[in-house]
């Protein structure tokens, strides 16, 4: 059976990478003596798939990754067996069995189906500038406000103009700390809702950039620290291609967004 | 929230920040402010290097298990972390409390290759410790240095206040007790010092003087201080089945080297191969039970989720309960997914049974060490592999499936001649010649054979710590030789050579038999820029060239000279079991070409029965073969 995983990773487990976390899970699920399943062959490994990774540097309490079980204890056990082998500032939150497998049907995977995260983006102590809180704030909601927020895009190879406003799906400078976001004494801290996933995946710096921009200075992405509050999936898109969605969001024929939490998606 | 050392700006700066942020699984967290020592563990070069090392993992649970004392880990910054830290001035830290190593009581280095020598100066540099022991205080830590360089200690000599000769297991705690107690009783460095080299197995540099003759060998070795020992015993833990062997092995985020479970069978070897260290230096061979080794092996796997476990001995064909152990191996691991490795194994039918069940016949690879072309040299290196062994063995894998096969040498071994060189070549086109002996129908595609050779440094405590060691431009010779005559050769197409770097073998061969005359030069190379000399984007052999001219020095001194019987050796002060009048013996009979039968089949008289155990004290039988290692 398919097992969906939350976790947060926060502290000093920011500086570890994606790739180093996914080493890390394959160790800990061995560790925690739960009946994994193996891939065949000489080099077995587990079948494991992770949602979207989170870049170095950044926190989460929302990240995701599927397992498959021969058998399971409760989801409550789970938790706790996961939890008895992490190392501080790894934390399993919660754990779902995935609805079986649906014959002919290939089963959506984590990453697949993620649409969009929430962030905190908080400003670091020791990074003050000549603008106030309070004028960072009153500048933020200007900028969230405009028609239009045109960015240059660069992928490695590719560099396009595209416009944030249809990605940032909700923002405000009035973030709230979390029990894993830490905190800073300066308390600015700006909310983020924003597009994610393998077609138009926006980072929560690209948008500090281009508010950087509109101050009219250089945005510092060390003065940031970058925390992950959820992951979810759009219950409009159920069933829609990845093509698919490209092909409409060129059209600007989108359905409107049911977006839910990663977990919740099989629930709905 | 963990504090760390560094600010996350700096960490994000770096790559693969997680080499310096601790909370490694396993890492052990006590409060420092409630131990009594401090011990930080060092290995001199990068952390997925370090991390990969077997005797610090002993060590740090070794320590770790006082109540009294907290041992923590560094190991060398790299370049871009090195530049930070000397830019900002942030003194070196202990991963686990983040603390500056410079507040410890102890400063542990390891020593497992002659190239780390210069990383250990930026330790102690980045640290803020003084790079020479005389010129440190009550304030500075205890520099104590061990691991099988320590065997020649002498180009460290001004750098450490101690060095541990021989095994962990056995004296450290009487070290830390007598610290302990020194420390309490408001003693000095020095007391502690004389303290210290009144146990048995260490040496205080300090403590002796030595003088040179003209030609610039050793005059006299003497100790200077009333407390210093005229000879160092090297220290030998004889009961490896109840000793410390950590059960929860620190698992590292990034990937290391080693990234499985290392599973130590037995210490030491019966073969004698004269050019081989490790072979002279862990007499008597010792094995671990195997009921023992059942236990440690589930539990490491349990409690690092390791992928793999891999079996690790000198020679793992000699341990004599192999085959329960593999087997139980498999049994219990295959469901679970836990590959096992392993290394340095005869073959024979019942390694080439175990390497079907645990590796893809398709991808692995036969590995065969001759070390030497021909069968002359070999009986001159004692190496008891003849050609009939290989090719029997390479043979029966072939008719398995197997088709690659690795093959290592040594190019410049005592006494060698180009007719010995050719050989190298015969010996790798005969093996193919071999494969394709098999109908086509029933090979696995085209043999694939890898020819490595190493240049030959001669190491102390070996039958060879007399010899001459080749020059640059007659390795270089040799090498060209091997090249051509490998081109000749009927199958030269499915023969790729590889070969090591000559310049980097001239240092470590002048590091491997150096002396105290070498600490200054080593300070001189530091401060022109040389570190991590083991890497090759950083080695820079011009500025050694240039530091030896400084200095006065020759290379040619301490590599290109065959060294007098009577001359006193800058190592001869620590006894390490094996006598010189074996070692001379053995040299003599290579020279002859001479085979000395192995330990099981016969004692040489080596000398180190002196430890009371191991196989000096097995009943004989005739079991030993000759090593083919696969």
């Amino acid at each position: 059976m398919e097992i969906r995983i939350k976790f947060a990773k926060y502290d000093t487990m920011k500086f570890i990478s994606h790739l180093e976390v996914m080493r890390y899970f394959q160790k800990a699920v061995r560790r925690s003596g739960l009946d994994v399943a193996y891939t065949e062959g000489f080099n077995p490994h587990q079948i494991m798939s992770f949602a979207a990774p989170l870049g170095v540097g950044q926190t989460s309490e929302s990240e995701y990754f599927d397992i498959e079980l021969h058998t399971a204890p409760s989801m409550e056990e789970l938790i706790d067996r996961l939890n008895a082998v992490m190392t501080d500032g790894m934390r399993i939150l919660a754990a779902e069995i995935l609805p079986p497998p649906v014959p002919q049907v290939k089963r959506e995977t984590a990453m697949a189906l993620v649409a969009a995260s929430s962030y905190l983006v908080m400003k670091k102590d020791g990074y003050e500038e000549e603008l106030s809180k309070k004028e960072l704030q009153d500048k933020f909601k200007e900028f969230i406000t405009q028609d239009s927020i045109p960015v240059i895009k660069k992928s490695k190879k590719t560099e396009a103009e595209i416009d944030l406003v249809p990605f940032i799906f909700d923002a405000n400078p009035e973030g709230k700390t979390t029990e894993y976001s830490g905190q800073y004494e300066n308390g600015t801290v700006f909310y983020l809702l924003l597009s994610a996933g393998s077609v138009n995946n926006i980072k929560p710096d690209t948008v500090m950039e281009a508010f950087y921009a509109y101050l009219g200075k250089e945005y510092n992405p060390y003065a940031y620290q970058v925390h992950r509050l959820e992951t979810y999936a759009d219950l409009s898109l159920r069933k829609v291609s990845q093509q698919e969605i490209a092909r409409r969001v060129k059209e600007g024929s989108m359905p409107e967004r049911k977006l839910v939490p990663l977990l919740e998606y099989h629930k709905n | 929230m963990r504090k760390l050392a560094l600010s996350d700006e700096i960490l994000m700066q770096v790559e693969k920040p997680a080499r310096y942020i601790g909370n490694e699984v396993n890492m052990v967290v006590k409060d420092p402010a409630k131990v009594d020592i401090r011990f930080c563990m060092c290995f001199p070069d990068v952390y997925e290097i370090g991390m990969s090392h077997l005797g610090i993992q002993i060590l740090y649970d070794m320590f770790n298990k006082r109540e009294d004392t907290y041992c923590e880990r560094v190991y060398s910054p790299w370049m871009d972390m090195d530049k930070v830290l000397r830019e900002k001035n942030i003194p070196l830290f202990a991963l686990e409390s983040q603390q500056p190593i410079k507040d410890f009581d102890f400063l542990g280095i390891t020593l497992q290759y002659e190239m780390c020598y210069t990383n250990v100066l930026q330790i102690l540099d980045l640290s803020q410790i003084p790079l020479k022991a005389k010129d440190r205080t009550n304030e500075h830590p205890i520099v104590i240095g061990g691991g099988p360089c320590a065997y020649n200690p002498e180009p460290l000599a001004d750098f450490f206040d101690i060095f541990y000769i021989g095994e962990g297991e056995t004296v450290y705690d009487q070290l830390l007790d007598a610290y302990k107690e020194n420390k309490q009783n408001g003693g000095t460095r020095l007391q502690f010092l004389e303290k210290a080299a009144e146990i048995e197995g260490l040496y205080v540099p300090l403590f002796y003087d030595v003088t040179y003759k003209e030609d610039g060998t050793i005059a006299s070795f003497e100790p200077n201080n009333k407390h210093a020992k005229k000879t160092i015993r090297k220290q030998v833990e004889m009961n490896l089945s109840d000793t410390f062997y950590p059960e929860k092995p620190l698992v590292p985020y990034v990937k290391a080297v080693q990234d499985r479970v290392v599973l130590e069978i037995q210490r030491g070897c019966i073969r004698g191969c004269r050019f081989c260290q490790a072979g002279m230096l862990y007499r008597p061979i010792r094995e671990r039970d195997v009921e023992f080794l059942k236990k440690r092996a589930v539990e490491m796997i349990r409690n690092t989720g390791h992928e793999e476990i891999s079996l690790s001995s000198l020679s793992s064909s000699d341990y004599s309960q192999l085959h329960e152990l593999v087997y139980y191996l498999i049994e219990t691991f295959k469901k679970e997914g836990v590959n096992i490795s392993l290394p340095s194994l005869r073959i024979d039918a019942f390694a080439l049974d175990v390497m079907s069940k645990v590796q893809d016949i398709k991808k692995s690879s036969l590995t065969f060490a001759p070390e030497a072309g021909s069968q002359r040299l070999r009986n001159v290196i004692n190496k008891g592999l003849t050609e009939e062994n290989i090719l029997t063995g390479a043979m029966s894998a072939f008719t398995s499936g197997w088709n690659k096969v690795k093959l290592y040498f040594m190019l410049g071994l005592p006494t060698e001649t180009e007719e010995d060189i050719e050989q190298i070549a015969v010996l790798s086109d005969k093996i193919a010649r071999e494969y394709y002996t098999i109908p086509k129908s029933e090979r696995n595609g085209k043999v694939s054979i890898t020819t490595s050779t190493s240049f030959f440094v001669p190491k102390p405590f070996t039958p060879f710590q007399w010899t001459r060691m080749a020059k640059q431009e007659e390795f270089i010779a040799k090498r060209k030789l091997l090249s051509a005559k490998l081109k000749e050769q009927l199958n030269n197409k499915s023969i790729k050579y590889n070969w090591h770097d000559a310049e980097l073998t001239m240092l470590e061969g002048v590091f491997a038999r150096g002396d105290r005359k070498l600490c200054d030069l080593l300070v001189e190379a530091y401060n022109n820029g040389c570190i991590f000399d083991s890497w090759s984007e950083h080695f820079k052999f011009d500025m050694w060239v240039k530091s030896f001219e400084n200095l006065g020095l020759s290379m040619d001194f301490y590599n290109h000279r065959e060294r007098e019987q009577e001359e006193i050796l800058p190592w001869d002060f620590i006894d390490a079991g094996v006598t010189k009048a074996f070692l001379w013996r053995e040299y003599t009979k290579g020279k002859e070409e001479v085979v000395t039968p192995n330990c099981r089949k016969g004692c040489a008289g080596c000398g180190a029965k002196v430890f009371h155990g191991g196989v000096c004290y097995e009943p004989r039988n005739d079991a030993g073969e000759s090593l083919i290692q696969a």
